[in-house]
């Protein structure tokens, strides 16, 4: 019974079609996972709040309309009664929203996120808000005001970031599905280091309503899953227009999931950036990347190199325009109307001591970094030479992927140039900390889609071998080429061995631990 | 030393004009009456329950994103477009950023270096017909906050023991108007200021894009005042007086900075760049805050909205809907009405100018339209505190009214009663007249014996008819008037005055 938490979400979905169990039974089966492996002193803690009652409620529903039609699906969404775990950046009403900050502690959203909408209307149970670093600033979540998120593989190594709670919570089978939100790899940088699936759609593909924004122009929510399919099918479920969002992309949602089950990768041309396998990724990563491109190769893809000149001033681009834009997002936040107000303790109490107060016990120290970086990239004086500039980079960006989309269908590298680090060690270095996402921000400066998929395994450099990533590239509203060629490793990969997600090690649940005591 | 100097005494207007040439600047606020704010779908409405009208997007709630009012940018372009300016093919929002608790983001959205709307010019007729014309740097889009209420004694936030926010008015759509700095005013400048307001208040009524109404705020002024002492041609430092909210305290606004500049300047004192508060109980301004050049509002594009694209197809279908301009309008309807300068300007200041031309179109002469909607129609909605416009009264009804005078069968004063009954539901003035049998009381017999019941009542009158002073008849009318109801026609009384005493009419 416990193993039905180790499928694929498509699998759940059919198992209950099938009648194989219900939705209250899966969804029991998770919450019971949650509380195993998720608290305590060596828990996951991927979850910040977890709604065991309303999910229950939801898969009653689903229970109840499939009993109901004696089988019969036509009235449910394929993913109906599926739990998912929702990246606590996105507001849902009933379930505290806290962007990992305790400047939102406690805070309850009247509203839903657009995708929340979605994801209620097809009746997915909610499972719970997932952990991240404080308003989505971080590659490790361990700026989170709530406590670092543990790696499923190694409960001593970080999960990635910002999105650490989601991936941790798919990898460690608490979740099948999640969603997270990607600025510069919140979703692919910790589906690289927990082994599991995730996606940057183009900009515009998912309404941004509703998620707490630290970058507007860079932010994208994307699916967290175990394989490019299940991450394909959430991507459907949750794309399309709306009205709320003005970046909001008009067309049709394409066929992603019949693009996940392509088997032929013939003739894909497939595009190696030179600027993203060289200094500073590991020796591991690197060799596990060769091997897919071998791989790929082997089973009919053409591999071209192809050259982008303008990334090596990526990062120094999203760092400027990315903090810029955060200094002006979370400006909202003084104490003021919502969230937490602190008020200084001697007088008097002013409007702007109450604000000063407020923030600097609100913000966490990444936080408070990223808003002094971009208030002053945007002042007067300095807006031509820093966030003038920047934009100007970012157009050079886009030039490269237009030119190297000449060349390949899709564009392939690592997705993170390490396996996962031990915690704390990159704290205190936040340049070190930036360099993580060298391979994944330049698709968010151009908007386009970008999918991490398992790679295979490589040594940690202390014994241990953890999951590497790769990423795929395709040009914007082209995500439907990322799903096929991610796909297509995933499951060349998988000929020889079994699936990297189903290989994460078993976990010593507390329980395990005082048995074994 | 300038802090005192920057409170010397103000110059007399005369010889503050006798020293210095002022320069004057606007920025004018006009709320628009869209049915949803600029960027939500909340109501757009004034007047109720504070924070009522509000959604998520408004209040600026995490995770919330702006969408951009259509009808708004259409007023804007409207509005661009009867202010002469060229329309910007692409134009985008950006935000201003500043920490107020009004402001539930903390920036204001608004367009800044990529408005709407900008080179353009507005032609101001002056009350003796002269035309200045005022150059409009810009008009932009941008989003109202919200309303503060400060608890405390003074009222002000300073000092206050708590402050309300209503966020109401937060997101309404607004058009910034602001000019180039206009010079050669001369000591015309008050007069200038409150014809400037009042041609944009006109204009946006004639567009019907805002209630336009000063006092609610619907239209906003803030008037920039700097001198340069006579024969020099350098701007000096300017003040900015806010939120100058009706057109006769722009004018004093105008009038006191210039007093008020000039005091401080001729005293060897200096400006302090800085925003100004209008007090309308002593028609001063009293120092606001600091106001430097160097405001940092860290603008920069607003990438949650794309850039607005405006096509000339576009442009050309909102310039076919736009109304004849106002002035063109008032200098048309003048002329075909023939009044004087003094009766037209009562009337535009009167706001009946649409009531005036629609009775007119209706078949009224001009002098009949004036003299009932200037006269008893105003006199009524005054007692009852209502505007004209809304008492109900039609174009037909004064024509009828009139063909009743010019027929002699009412009188002015009967008419006048007719007209209040009428007002009253009563029917039409014909119904009436017939119903409460109001007509004039020509018939000979009834009035002769009125007459004669009148002459007897006054013997002293009578004897001065007698004696050669014919007006005295005059005292004689009022008492038959009364006997008749007031349904007497004078002529006649007068004819049988004098018939019976024999004197020759």
């Amino acid at each position: 019974m416990t193993e039905m938490i180790r499928l694929t979400a498509a699998q759940m979905a059919e198992g209950m079609r099938a009648g194989e169990f219900t939705s209250t039974e899966l969804v029991q089966a998770h919450l019971d996972r949650i509380a195993a492996v998720d608290g305590g002193d060596r828990g996951i803690n991927a979850f910040l709040h977890v709604s065991g009652e309303e999910a229950l409620a939801t898969a009653a529903e689903v229970d109840k309309i499939r009993a109901a039609g004696g089988g019969g699906t036509e009235a449910l969404h394929p993913l109906a009664g599926v739990p998912i775990a929702v990246k606590d950046l996105i507001v849902t009403v009933g379930q505290p929203t806290t962007a990992g900050s305790k400047m939102l502690e406690g805070w309850m959203s009247p509203y839903d996120a657009t995708v929340i909408e979605k994801v209620r209307a097809a009746k997915l149970p909610i499972l719970g808000k997932t952990n991240l670093d404080e308003f989505a600033m971080g590659s490790s979540t361990e700026h989170s005001a709530y406590g670092a998120t543990r790696n499923p593989w190694d409960l001593d190594r970080i999960p990635g970031g910002s999105g650490g709670g989601s991936a941790a919570a798919v990898a460690a089978f608490e979740a099948p599905l999640a969603l997270g939100t990607d600025t510069g790899g919140s979703i692919r940088q910790p589906g690289a280091v927990t082994g599991t699936v995730g996606t940057k759609p183009t900009y515009g593909s998912v309404s941004r309503y509703g998620a707490i924004a630290m970058a507007s122009s860079l932010d994208q929510i994307g699916p967290v899953a175990r394989t490019t399919e299940d991450a394909a099918l959430l991507h459907e479920l949750i794309a399309g227009h709306d009205p709320k969002d003005s970046t909001s992309l008009v067309d049709e949602v394409p066929a992603f999931a019949q693009a996940a089950r392509r088997q032929d990768v013939t003739g894909l041309k497939i595009g190696v950036i030179r600027q993203l396998q060289g200094e500073g990724y590991q020796e591991g990563v690197l060799a596990r990347f060769q091997e897919s491109l071998d791989t790929l190769r082997a089973a009919g893809a053409e591999i071209v190199e192809v050259d982008c000149p303008s990334f090596e001033y990526a990062l120094g681009a999203y760092y400027l325009i990315m903090p810029s834009e955060a200094s002006s997002n979370l400006a909202r936040y003084d104490g003021v109307r919502y969230g937490r107000r602190v008020l200084p303790t001697d007088a008097p109490l002013t409007i702007e001591r109450v604000m000063g107060a407020t923030r600097a016990a609100g913000f966490g120290e990444e936080v408070k970094r990223r808003i002094v970086l971009g208030t002053y990239a945007l002042s007067a004086g300095y807006y031509d030479a820093y966030y003038g500039s920047a934009q100007k980079v970012r157009t050079l960006i886009q030039q490269d992927f237009d030119a190297a989309f000449e060349k390949a269908d899709v564009l392939i590298s690592p997705t993170s140039p390490t396996v996962a680090f031990p915690l704390g060690e990159k704290l205190d270095d936040p340049l070190a900390m930036y360099l993580n996402d060298v391979a994944t921000i330049p698709a968010n400066l151009a908007g386009i889609p970008g999918i991490s998929v398992p790679g295979g395994l490589a040594d940690d450099g202390a014994g241990g071998q953890l999951p590497v990533g790769i990423q795929f590239l395709a040009p914007a509203r082209e995500d439907a080429r990322v799903y096929h060629a991610g796909a297509a490793l995933e499951r060349l990969l998988a000929a020889d061995a079994e699936p990297l997600w189903a290989r994460a090690p078993e976990l010593q649940t507390p329980a395990a631990q005082t048995a074994g005591e | 030393m300038t802090e005192t100097l920057a409170e010397a005494s103000p110059l007399s207007y005369e010889e503050a004009m006798a020293r210095f040439d002022p320069v004057l600047g606007f920025e004018v606020h006009v709320e628009l009456n869209t049915k949803t704010k600029m960027f939500s779908s909340a109501p757009n409405a004034f007047g109720d329950e504070p924070n009522t009208n509000v959604n998520p997007v408004c209040l600026g709630l995490p995770g919330t994103l702006p969408v951009v009012n259509g009808q708004a940018v259409e007023d804007a372009i409207k509005l661009g477009l009867a202010l002469n300016c060229r329309i910007a093919e692409t134009c985008r929002f950006a935000r201003k950023q500043y920490f107020y608790p009004d402001t539930p983001k903390n920036w204001q959205t608004s367009q800044y270096d990529e408005p709407i709307a900008f080179d353009g010019h507005l032609d101001v007729e002056l009350d003796d017909g002269e035309i200045f014309r005022v150059e409009i740097e810009r008009a932009h889009m941008e989003e109202d906050a919200g309303k503060l209420t400060h608890a405390g004694a003074s009222g002000r936030i300073q000092g206050a023991d708590y402050s309300l926010v209503d966020y109401n008015r937060s997101g309404v759509p607004l058009i910034e108007i602001v000019t180039k700095p206009i010079v050669g005013a001369g000591e015309r400048a008050p007069e200038i200021a409150r014809a400037y307001v009042s041609a944009v208040r006109d204009i946006v009524r004639a567009l019907d894009i805002s209630d336009a109404r000063m006092e609610r705020g619907n239209v906003r002024c803030d008037a920039n005042v700097s001198l340069m002492p006579k024969g020099t041609t350098e701007f000096g430092t300017r003040s900015e007086t806010k939120n100058v909210n009706s057109l006769r305290a722009v004018e004093h606004a105008v009038i006191y900075e210039i007093r008020r500049h000039a005091g401080v300047l001729s005293a060897g004192g200096s400006i302090v760049q800085e925003t100004r508060h209008w007090q309308e109980g002593t028609r001063t301004t009293t120092s606001g805050r600091p106001k430097s050049d160097a405001d940092d509002y860290r603008y920069f594009p607003e990438p949650d909205l794309l850039p607005i694209v405006t096509t000339q197809e576009w442009i050309e279908k909102l310039r076919a809907e736009l109304p004849e301009p106002p002035a063109e309008r008032r200098r048309r309807l003048r002329e075909a009405w023939g009044y004087s300068e003094a009766e037209f300007r009562d009337v535009v200041a009167a706001g009946l100018m649409d009531q005036v031309e629609e009775t007119v179109a209706s078949g009224a002469s001009p002098a009949v339209a004036r003299k009932w909607w200037m006269g008893e129609i105003s006199r009524l909605a005054n007692a009852r505190d209502v505007d004209p416009g809304a008492l109900g009264v039609e174009p037909a009804t004064i024509i009828e009214l009139a063909g009743l005078i010019e027929e002699g069968r009412i009188n002015d004063k009967i008419a006048r009663q007719v007209l209040e009954h009428h007002i009253d539901g009563e029917g039409t003035p014909q119904e009436i007249v017939k119903a409460r049998g109001l007509e004039v009381v020509s018939d000979d017999g009834a009035l002769t014996a009125a007459v004669e019941k009148a002459m007897a009542e006054n013997p002293d009158v009578v004897e001065k008819i007698q004696g050669g002073k014919l007006k005295a008849i005059g005292a004689l009318i009022g008492p038959v008037m009364k006997e008749t109801r007031g349904q007497a026609d004078a002529g006649k009384v007068r004819e049988i005055v004098l018939s019976r005493l024999g004197i020759e009419g």
